[in-house]
């Protein structure tokens, strides 16, 4: 395996765990809510939350870049700020991968915050635990599993991800190059012994992620 | 009476209009535009039918290798339809130069390239936009001129495209100032379309003598050879050479 394949796999896991911590802090707060809500506000937001679901990753990446672009409201912004365009930087593909892996983090922790039920909490406010007390000692615990799966899945997805970071990476190696632009280039340039390594990487790395999920909920159940 | 109907419209169903055919052209990226106008023209002329598949020749290279049903190749340089006819994808005495290509620097904001060139130099910009080299023979060409210029540390703010429309659109939703495009993509008859240019030199970079060939799965397909033939017409030609290629005469 070359150096650049190896910085692809490296650059590629950094994102991931980057825009996994991220989407993890972000999301809690968003999926409590949805959660818990009865705004007239949470189908729209759930929607919107689902959107990268279905829209094909081309058209995530096209209106990203057209967004962080310089006559875009997110360019202009960042322009103004001083930081330059987003594009083609690693922190515009953070950006551009918590957009692609949202649903993937939002939707399991919404499911294990709506699993939990009031009654824990009333039970915890009687016996005058703070909310923020009572989300730490209660929801935080009982709401494992989906803390397990959201950062799994957040995690995979974005390792995963290919027509997003291809519409706005412009392929640097070591700052946009992932795995899958990386297999990409080798599939391109007719280098196929190079493909199938990466690609043999991928395939067993998701194989195990699934794998593992599959054990940890069997696990849990049983418990 | 219904029986006559019914054999007619069966007629009309099996005996397709004499000998239309069905055409598949994959089309380098960088002739796109020229080539969409010549194939409604081609339809209209000949009867036949034509589809077409646009990508940067590499990939339409592998994609032929690996048995895709073209019909007709149109690359963006000559290796690639020497390599099939080497490989016996593609018939020989098909091959030949449809166009000559032409690089280009360019940026969408009016005024910014100037016509020497002298903004690469200068270094005022944070991006360049290239076609992937490996896949593109335009993006091997702007390398070239990288090299040719002594401006090889401009390859940090590299961005690549997968072929030239992707670099192109790099440039045209400003997210890279400058990049190496097509003449094709933002000239016709004799002027800029918008934004400022730079006419790159052709002895700066390997020359891109653009080449057709007809594949070998399609030998019997009458609609092939028209369309090569179709491509040496003087008023097609013309009609090239209007979207800024080089054409021999």
């Amino acid at each position: 395996m070359s150096g650049e394949d190896l910085g692809a796999i490296w650059l590629t896991l950094k994102l991931a765990t980057v825009v996994t911590l991220l989407l993890l802090l972000f999301c809690t707060p968003l999926a409590w809510w949805l959660a818990r809500t009865r705004s007239a506000w949470k189908a729209p937001v759930g929607a919107l939350v689902a959107m990268p679901l279905i829209l094909p990753p081309t058209v995530i990446g096209f209106y990203l870049l057209l967004f962080m672009g310089p006559q875009g409201p997110l360019g202009q912004l960042s322009d103004w700020l001083g930081i330059g365009l987003l594009p083609f930087t690693f922190s515009g593909l953070v950006i551009a991968s918590m957009v692609y892996s949202l649903p993937f983090v939002v939707q399991p922790l919404q499911t294990a915050f709506e699993q939990i039920g009031q009654r824990p909490l009333e039970v915890a406010a009687t016996l005058r635990a703070s909310p923020w007390d009572s989300f730490r000692h209660v929801v935080l615990p009982l709401a494992r599993p989906g803390f397990f799966t959201a950062s799994v899945l957040g995690f995979a997805h974005t390792v995963g991800e290919f027509g997003v970071v291809l519409m706005i990476g412009g392929s640097i190696p070591g700052q946009t190059k992932v795995i899958s632009v990386q297999i990409y280039d080798h599939v391109e340039a007719m280098q196929y012994g190079s493909a199938h390594l990466l690609s043999a990487v991928l395939l067993a790395f998701s194989f195990v992620v699934l794998l593992l999920l599959h054990r940890y909920r069997k696990g849990h159940l049983h418990v | 009476m219904r029986f006559r109907l019914v054999a007619t419209i069966a007629a009309l169903l099996i005996s397709s209009p004499a000998r239309a055919e069905q055409l598949l052209v994959a089309v380098a990226a960088n002739f796109a535009e020229p080539m969409r106008e010549i194939a409604a023209q081609f339809e209209r002329d000949s009867g036949h039918a034509v589809r077409l598949a646009f990508g940067a020749t590499g990939k339409l290279y592998a994609q032929i290798s690996n048995g895709a049903p073209y019909d007709v190749l149109l690359a963006a340089d000559e290796i690639t339809a020497e390599k099939l006819v080497e490989q016996q994808l593609a018939l020989a005495d098909t091959r030949f130069t449809y166009a000559t290509g032409r690089l280009v620097l360019w940026s969408a904001q009016p005024a910014r390239v100037d016509s020497a060139g002298k903004v690469l130099a200068e270094g005022d910009f944070r991006r360049l936009a290239i076609a992937s080299p490996a896949a593109a023979p335009y993006g091997a060409a702007a390398m070239d001129v990288l090299e040719a210029l002594g401006l090889q540390h401009l390859s940090e703010r590299l961005v690549r495209g997968e072929s030239i429309t992707h670099a192109y659109q790099f440039v045209a939703s400003g997210n890279a100032e400058l990049g190496f495009v097509a003449r094709s993509q933002v000239y016709r008859d004799g002027r800029w379309l918008s934004g400022s240019g730079w006419e790159v030199p052709a002895e700066l970079h390997r020359p891109l003598h653009q080449q057709a060939v007809q594949l070998s799965r399609s030998r019997d397909n009458p609609a092939a050879s028209a369309l090569l033939d179709y491509l040496r017409q003087p008023q097609i030609r013309a009609l090239i050479a209007s979207y800024g290629y080089g054409v021999s005469p």
